[in-house]
């Protein structure tokens, strides 16, 4: 019988080892998975390469993580904000490295890692600081920047329900980054408000299959 | 001359949004344009975190924590809104599906070069979202800033002194003094401010521009 249901945060990432890469689903806060996040931290592994919209707000979550020096680089779309005081400090000491991609760029490397694509070519960012050492091309008539993939070892989700496959549904714009970060890490953890029967969600509604998805837990 | 205020700047560009356009607001003023979309226009609001049919702004006692927009504010949703991930979110930017992105700026090129991610400073702490996937992907971009910087000098400019977001993809500035549109063969005054006229404009301005037919 799969049963993918695990018994807690901690029992969830055990395995995490020191210099992973993982993905931390969440825009701001929302489908952020903070039990997650801080089973991760009391977990203790280090040398952690994040990869997030953000760099973390306030002093929860991501920004936990952070100031516990538990992250060595984040690749993100957008760290400055005006609480994003743990990842400025660190930026700044030069103790965190920060690789910044446009946001759709972001998305798209996720998605290309989980779909199996080895590269692709996007007209974002073309003649600016952010494509300079990058292959570029010209198809047709526009200007491409190549890119590729953001593979993790893990991918940390937030979501609304799932059953013991692993079938997941979320929550409004709480899906963001979950379903393309599930697909892209060979081990994806979620974090659920619910669990159900199986059967119990709609078939038509659910929105990442469980094949993408290794340990849920109930939180 | 009357300068137009933040508010009027966001009621100016409102007016130019037609219906059943899907639109993207920046951070900061360009979100302002959503109070003053003229009632009875039926125009379906974008949002990079994977909303399209953004409506007004709840009341403290309805935030959802899950329901926000790019500047991370409470929202709400319209009746026949969707929900979507963020790749397909930026399918929509890059592909070519928004009829309009509207986005603030520290500097617009005469070339229709746009500069709004990125001071450049020594410790400065870069930051992009999606702004760069939004200069190139939306059908038209327009740009709204005040038309001079804090000390005075134009924002409208030769060459952009700070680094680029997109090159050659504004089609159209909106500021507290005129209406501009970037065209191939430069820049085309459409209206200007009361008690301004275009010679005023001009030598305020730090490129040379020209004027419409039709305007003042």
């Amino acid at each position: 019988m799969i049963d993918k249901f695990v018994s807690s945060p901690e029992a969830a990432l055990a395995d995490v080892p020191d210099g992973a890469t993982v993905m931390i689903h969440g825009f701001g806060n929302a489908g952020m998975p903070a039990a997650l996040i801080d089973a991760l931290i009391a977990q203790g592994a280090r040398e952690l390469t994040i990869v997030n919209n953000n760099a973390g707000n306030g002093d929860t979550g991501l920004a936990a993580l952070i100031k516990a020096k538990r992250v060595r680089k984040i690749l993100c779309s957008f760290p400055r904000q005006a609480d994003s005081w743990h990842f400025d400090a660190q930026y700044r000491s030069g103790e965190l490295e920060l690789e910044l991609v446009p946001q759709g760029t972001l998305a798209e490397r996720i998605r290309a890692a989980g779909a199996g694509i080895g590269a692709f070519f996007t007209p974002t960012a073309y003649g600016t600081q952010l494509a300079e050492g990058k292959e570029t091309r010209r198809i047709g008539e526009r200007d491409y920047v190549l890119e590729y993939p953001i593979h993790a070892d893990y991918a940390l989700i937030k979501a609304d329900r799932a059953d013991r496959w692993g079938n997941l549904t979320y929550r409004k714009s709480a899906r963001n980054f979950g379903p393309i970060m599930a697909a892209a890490a060979k081990t994806t953890v979620v974090q659920v408000r619910e669990t159900v029967q199986l059967g119990e969600l709609d078939p038509e509604v659910i929105v990442t299959p469980g094949i993408f998805v290794k340990r849920v837990v109930k939180h | 001359m009357k300068k137009l205020d933040r508010k009027q700047m966001a009621a100016r560009v409102a007016r130019d949004i037609p219906e059943g356009a899907y639109v993207n607001l920046g951070i900061g003023l360009p979100t302002m344009v959503a109070d003053y979309l003229p009632k009875g226009r039926e125009i379906i609001l974008h949002s990079e975190n994977g909303i399209l049919g953004i409506g007004p702004k709840p009341r403290e006692a309805e935030f959802d924590e899950d329901l926000i927009n790019a500047g991370k504010e409470p929202v709400t949703l319209l009746a026949g809104g969707a929900y979507f991930h963020h790749a397909d979110s930026f399918a929509m930017i890059r592909g070519r599906h928004l009829d309009f992105a509207v986005l603030g700026a520290f500097q617009v090129s005469a070339a229709g070069d746009l500069a709004n991610w990125h001071t450049g400073g020594a410790d400065a702490i870069p930051a992009v979202g999606g702004a760069m996937d939004l200069a190139v992907g939306a059908k038209q971009v327009l740009v709204m800033m005040e038309h001079l910087s804090k000390d005075g000098k134009s924002k409208i400019v030769e060459r952009c002194t700070y680094p680029l977001t997109g090159a050659r993809c504004v089609d159209r500035i909106y500021t507290d003094l005129a209406v501009i549109d970037v065209k191939p063969d430069g820049l085309h005054v459409v209206e200007t401010v009361d008690g301004l006229d275009f010679q005023e404009l001009q030598r305020l301005t730090g490129v040379a521009l020209k004027r419409l037919a039709s305007a003042a």
